[in-house]
């Protein structure tokens, strides 16, 4: 694991285990994933759709839907304690209080009943206990330092009378309202138009600033993650694969699939005749292959690849990667007989 | 909001022109002329055309039509042909009759459906929710009619609980009410049921949960008020059935209302009855959705702006 | 309803031209069949169908033959529905009303459904001002609170099962005229529409290659919803008399006269009305099914 102060860890993830049992059979969305988080810092979950980073972030939380899922393994220590030990009530003292969320959508994550000003005002009558009047202004409060202008006149707003960004920023004083230690935001600026998402993660981050908070951003743009995280974990099949600090990322990826997805994204700065592609498709989380998942898309697989899962290793004072050609054993491997993919 | 309800209210008038237009012609297509057979039997040709020209019947159709209406909204439909009374008098005496049963019905139909469609929803695939839906299954398919001999039968004639017919008291109110109101509580528990299990898959709340809110605020904060909006639609239908079903409902339980008047007056002929009756309806009706379309939109205010 | 049947088969993709639409009908099948309950449906009405079509030689006695002497009889093994008023079989009758029922249904419902998808199809096709013209139409008889419109039609052409028939039919327009115009509006605003249009193809061919496959589904949803509608409301027109005249079996007559003699022989309302339930019954069952079966937002 990396190597960091263990007080200042308020949140650490050993070998999660997130399954889905359908009638297609086990999902294994989330496969033995293991991370930490310091305090005030930001960590950046990356992968495409279908790696687990979702279904991650809403295990934290334990909001996964139980029939069909289930959290079938491993802790999440949140300043020391399992929260997969605790009772129901227990975490619901704790979401939206100590560990708070935030989702992609905000025009459908809001409740299109109720003011702006009284979803807030629920969360911090629930848990700070506060009389109605004041949590109310509290809330208006909220609205003020995430920003939105008239903040007395936008709480009594419905969502619907609000615009995306607005709404998102609802989201986020909503999350806050509690002065969370951790902020749980889900691709919180996927679903806006770019100009406001440069303003939202300004938000977040000077809020993180003022508060002190940790964030887990979770997205699938690898241009947010260099702007605004300290650290990151790249997804992929339900496994973590590379675990470094964010501008390690840009500068100098290790692992295959890293590497896959910095060279697909388009360049400014010379004329491409084609996008490069990664080869092949993400395995179904139904039918993953044996061995690394990556190997039947990758360039380098050498029949070890195909026979063993590699785990986490440590190359460097912050860097972890998963992927046998950074351990001992690779010299000796010997090449797969036929490369698999496409 | 206001400005809908003007148009809305604005709307509705070729809507009742509508309505009248087709009662008059639906009347028209009656065989046989009304002065012969008001003039009776061995009435001269003579006294047949006066009457035609009393009647009004010798001017154009179109022209017919015009005095109707303009008689009608004033109040005057004509005279029953049976009892020689002016219909609207008639009509006066029942319509608040079959407007208590009515709204005794639309009580059972909306209260009882809403938590027999809460209770399945909250508890999906249980015991109760089987049950449910299975007596909302029959709730539909049964006739009314016959629903209401069944209940006269086993409580009125075997248990003595409910007078078998009439109207007055409220213990004469309840077995008709629920032979009305069944159906339409039926439809409401299905709607409901579906519209709680729709809104319990979306984002907001999961967002709630995200919030650390206990499960049962969730669902009947969070859940109830967004899942009963469509249920208001559906109840907005279900007054049609309703206020047509009295037909039936009157009839079995020999309640002396609007909907027994409009049958007695099919099968003695009674014109003018049935095209009063049916007109006034139909007019109340228009109103009730009126109100409902209203009340949706000012409910449903968001979806509209998107 | 979405048409995702519609946008393979149009000529922009001559490959898979032939296939989807099997594909997608016996997709469609295999999730019906999976709706056990639904298929109880489907058994039942065709229960119906049969003891129609074969009520003559099963029948065990004639449904018109009066017989004083054991009128009002209970139920026993020689009549094993006991007997009416005029010591008729009730069985036989029943199952004689069953033919009755089942084309009143279907006769109503066709033609209401005939000229509702007319109605919708050129509402939704042609728009502007033919479009308000049916729509008004459409709103003025959805203005008639439940089976008074079909009340009004009767008392004009006077009562009989035929009559019957007319009116339901016409009570049953306004519904399928809505859906009709709903999908051919959904259809018609998709961008292909224009480019066949632009290649040549006449209005005609349009509506029927295009437009109606994708009408077909909710319209067959509706009609046998609707089926079950219609044969509670001509079996309640009949029961005020104002429907199938005596001495027919039709139910609903059979249920007036069940009403006379609720007291001492209940018996007599207490089968026609197991009858109309059972059917209905049926047909609602049958009904949800394919409404499920073919709505693509199911969820498993």
């Amino acid at each position: 694991m990396m190597m960091n102060q263990d007080a200042d860890k308020i949140l650490e993830v050993k070998n999660l285990q997130t399954h889905f049992f359908t009638d297609e059979g086990t999902s294994k969305a989330v496969n033995g994933i293991s991370f930490s988080l310091n305090k005030g810092e930001t960590l950046g979950i990356v992968g495409e759709s279908g790696s687990g980073k979702s279904i991650t972030s809403l295990s934290l939380l334990r909001l996964i839907p139980s029939p069909p899922g289930k959290i079938a393994g491993g802790s999440i220590l949140f300043k020391g304690e399992d929260l997969l030990t605790k009772s129901e009530k227990q975490m619901r003292s704790i979401r939206g209080n100590e560990i708070s969320m935030i989702f992609q959508e905000p025009m459908t994550s809001l409740n299109p009943v109720y003011s702006a000003g009284e979803q807030i005002a629920e969360a911090i009558r629930l848990h700070q206990k506060l009389g109605k009047k004041e949590a109310w202004d509290k809330a208006v409060d909220m609205l003020r330092l995430v920003g939105i202008p008239s903040p007395e006149k936008r709480a009594k707003q419905e969502p619907h009378e609000l615009s995306g960004g607005m709404r998102q920023r609802v989201m986020i004083a909503m999350a806050l309202a509690c002065h969370p230690e951790v902020l749980i935001a889900d691709e919180p600026t996927t679903a806006l138009d770019v100009t406001i998402q440069a303003q939202i993660l300004e938000l977040i981050k000077t809020l993180q600033k003022d508060f002190g908070t940790a964030v887990i951003l979770i997205t699938h743009d690898l241009g947010v993650v260099y702007e605004t995280c300290d650290r990151v974990a790249v997804m992929y099949a339900g496994k973590i694969v590379e675990y470094t600090l964010a501008k390690e990322i840009f500068t100098n990826p290790k692992h295959p699939y890293t590497i896959g997805l910095l060279n697909s994204l388009p360049r400014l700065d010379m004329d491409q005749v084609e996008l490069t592609t990664i080869p092949g498709t993400v395995p179904s989380p139904y039918n993953m292959p044996k061995g690394c998942s990556f190997a039947p898309r990758c360039a380098h697989a050498k029949s070890i690849c195909e026979q063993a899962v590699p785990d986490l290793q440590a190359i460097g004072p912050s860097t972890e990667v998963s992927c046998w050609m950074f351990t001992p054993q690779w010299e000796k491997a010997y090449e797969a007989q036929e490369k698999v993919g496409i | 909001m206001f400005v809908f309800i003007i148009r809305r209210v604005l709307q509705t008038i070729p809507v009742l022109l509508g309505v009248s237009l087709v009662v008059f012609l639906i009347m028209q297509m009656v065989p046989g002329d009304p002065a012969t057979l008001l003039a009776g039997e061995g009435a001269t040709k003579e006294t047949i055309e006066s009457l035609r020209h009393e009647l009004g019947l010798d001017r154009p159709i179109l022209y017919q039509y015009v005095d109707y209406v303009l008689h009608a909204v004033q109040g005057d439909f004509g005279e029953s042909l049976r009892s020689s009374r002016p219909v609207l008098d008639e009509i006066m005496v029942r319509l608040p009759i079959t407007l208590e049963l009515a709204l005794a019905s639309i009580f059972i139909t909306v209260v009882l459906g809403m938590i027999a469609g809460i209770i399945s929803a909250t508890k999906q695939y249980s015991a109760a929710d089987i049950s449910i839906m299975i007596v909302a299954l029959l709730g539909i398919s049964l006739p009314s009619f016959w629903l209401g001999l069944m209940l006269i039968y086993f409580f009125s004639v075997n248990l003595h609980l409910f007078p078998v017919s009439g109207w007055g008291t409220f213990s004469h109110m309840i077995l008709p009410a629920i032979t009305l109101g069944a159906g339409g509580a039926a439809i409401v528990a299905r709607m409901t049921r579906s519209s709680m299990l729709e809104v319990v898959r979306q984002d907001y709340i999961r967002t709630a949960r995200a919030k650390g809110l206990k499960e049962y605020i969730i669902i009947y904060k969070h859940g109830l008020k967004n899942a009963l909006i469509p249920v208001i639609t559906v109840v907005g239908l279900q007054f049609g059935a309703l206020l047509g079903g009295t037909v039936l409902t009157e009839s079995v339980f020999a309640i002396n209302g609007l909907g027994r008047l409009i049958v007695d007056a099919i099968r003695t002929r009674d014109l003018p009855m049935v095209q009063g009756g049916v007109l006034i309806a139909s007019v109340i009706f228009v109103f009730m959705n009126l109100a409902v379309d209203v009340l949706y939109r000012y409910f449903n205010k968001r979806i509209d702006l998107n | 309803m979405k048409p995702e049947v519609v946008i393979n088969n149009t000529e922009l993709n001559v490959k898979e031209r032939k296939s989807p639409k099997l594909r997608h009908w016996k997709a469609f099948y295999k999730k019906f069949k999976r709706n056990k309950l639904a298929l109880v449906g489907g058994y039942i009405v065709l229960f119906y169908i049969l003891l129609a079509i074969f009520a003559p030689l099963i029948s065990p006695q004639d449904p018109y033959e009066i017989d004083l002497v054991n009128k009002l009889q209970t139920p026993s093994a020689e009549h094993w529905m006991g007997t009416d008023d005029k010591g008729r079989d009730i069985l036989s009758r029943l199952l004689y009303g069953t033919r009755l029922s089942l084309t009143v249904g279907f006769v109503s419902v066709f033609f209401g459904a005939f000229i509702g998808i007319l109605l919708g199809l050129a509402a939704g096709y042609y728009g502007k001002w033919i479009d308000t013209v049916i729509m008004r139409i459409v709103d003025v008889l959805l203005a008639f609170p439940g089976i008074l419109l079909a009340l009004a039609i009767i008392s004009a052409l006077g009562p009989s099962l035929i009559n019957v028939m007319v009116a339901v039919g016409v009570f049953s327009i306004p519904m399928f005229a809505r859906i009709v115009r709903g999908s051919t509006l959904s259809v018609r605003k998709l961008e292909y529409i224009d480019a066949i249009r632009a290649l040549g193809a006449t209005d005609f061919t349009i509506i029927c290659k295009h437009i109606f496959p994708n009408i077909l589904s909710p319209v067959i949803v509706q009609a046998t919803l609707r089926l079950a509608t219609a044969i509670l409301s001509a079996a309640g027109l009949s029961f005020l008399g104002l429907g199938a005249q005596p001495p027919s079996p039709e139910w609903g007559a059979m249920l007036s006269s069940g009403r006379d003699y609720l007291f001492s022989a209940p018996h007599i309302a207490l089968f026609p009305g197991i009858a109309i339930s059972t059917l209905v019954l049926g047909f609602n069952i049958f009904g949800d099914g394919l409404r499920d079966a073919l709505d693509p937002r199911m969820k498993k």
